[in-house]
């Protein structure tokens, strides 16, 4: 049950990011911080459909989250969130076009180690 | 950018100059956002874990399970502040690229640990130790990197 969580916490999460970094490089970068201009942002993100497929691949992630919770410790939970880490890279680099050099490949792959330890 | 010993710096594309005001309000802006992005996860599923403890186990389909669930208030905390968290990602990746943002925030998970010992008086050990070190030194080669290259589509 637990891998069963996390197998679908890794999926659910990795649909989620994709689609906010595909929808947020689209809207281009935010650099107006003042109120106003904050809340015209969110009412256009509300209606973009790439950031609500997120949202709604989030609540999923997040249900399963806390189902996991429930039944696993917190320093299992939250590195095994982390299953989904290599594969949002490649995606990141094939899907989003991003140009992942060789520093964030050594990086990602550091990082998806230590989480695998972190779980031990 | 590249500065003269050919390395990139943090919060710079290419062709922003060294030092400008471009470059040093975006390297404030990507560490102020990371920050956020990194406080609210650890904070959020700190609280998670603290209320699911007293919520107990869900395993289950049931609706009803799930909404008593959230109305636990260290559950609703946590949602609160994962709310944050995902306005703060969005705006993050608004100028950053995902695989950027990925390792960067990953400091989170080390974080998450040390809170774990000392909250929850949980045992780190010597593997654990061993894995939080390979994260922090992920994290400080990836921050080194622009985190967004110019000539990447948008």
């Amino acid at each position: 049950m637990r891998w069963l969580l996390v197998a679908l916490i890794a999926a659910t999460t990795t649909i989620s990011d994709v689609l906010q970094a595909a929808a947020m490089k689209r809207h281009g970068e935010i650099r107006d911080f003042r109120p106003g201009a904050l809340g015209r942002v969110l009412a256009l993100l509300a209606r973009n459909k790439l950031i609500v497929a997120s949202v709604a691949a989030m609540t999923v992630s997040f249900f399963a989250f806390i189902a996991l919770l429930s039944v696993a410790d917190l320093s299992f939970a939250v590195p095994a969130t982390a299953a989904s880490y290599v594969l949002e890279t490649v995606l990141a680099k094939y899907l989003l076009k991003e140009p992942v050099t060789l520093g964030r490949w050594a990086g990602a792959s550091l990082v998806a180690c230590g989480v695998a330890l972190l779980s031990r | 950018m590249i500065n003269s010993t050919g390395q990139a710096q943090a919060g710079c594309p290419q062709e922003w100059g060294h030092g400008t005001h471009e470059c040093v309000r975006h390297g404030r802006k990507t560490s102020f956002f990371t920050f956020l992005v990194v406080i609210s996860s650890v904070a959020g599923n700190f609280s998670l874990g603290w209320g699911m403890r007293q919520v107990g186990r869900l395993v289950t389909f049931s609706p009803l399970a799930y909404v008593r669930a959230v109305l636990n208030p260290w559950v609703a905390l946590g949602i609160s502040l994962l709310i944050l968290w995902l306005f703060s990602h969005m705006t993050l990746l608004s100028w950053a690229d995902l695989s950027y943002v990925l390792p960067v925030t990953s400091i989170g998970y080390v974080l998450s640990a040390l809170a774990g010992k000392l909250f929850l008086h949980e045992e780190i050990s010597h593997w654990r130790w061993a894995g939080i070190l390979l994260i922090v030194s992920g994290v400080a080669l990836v921050a080194r990197t622009a985190p967004h290259r110019s000539g990447a589509p948008i």
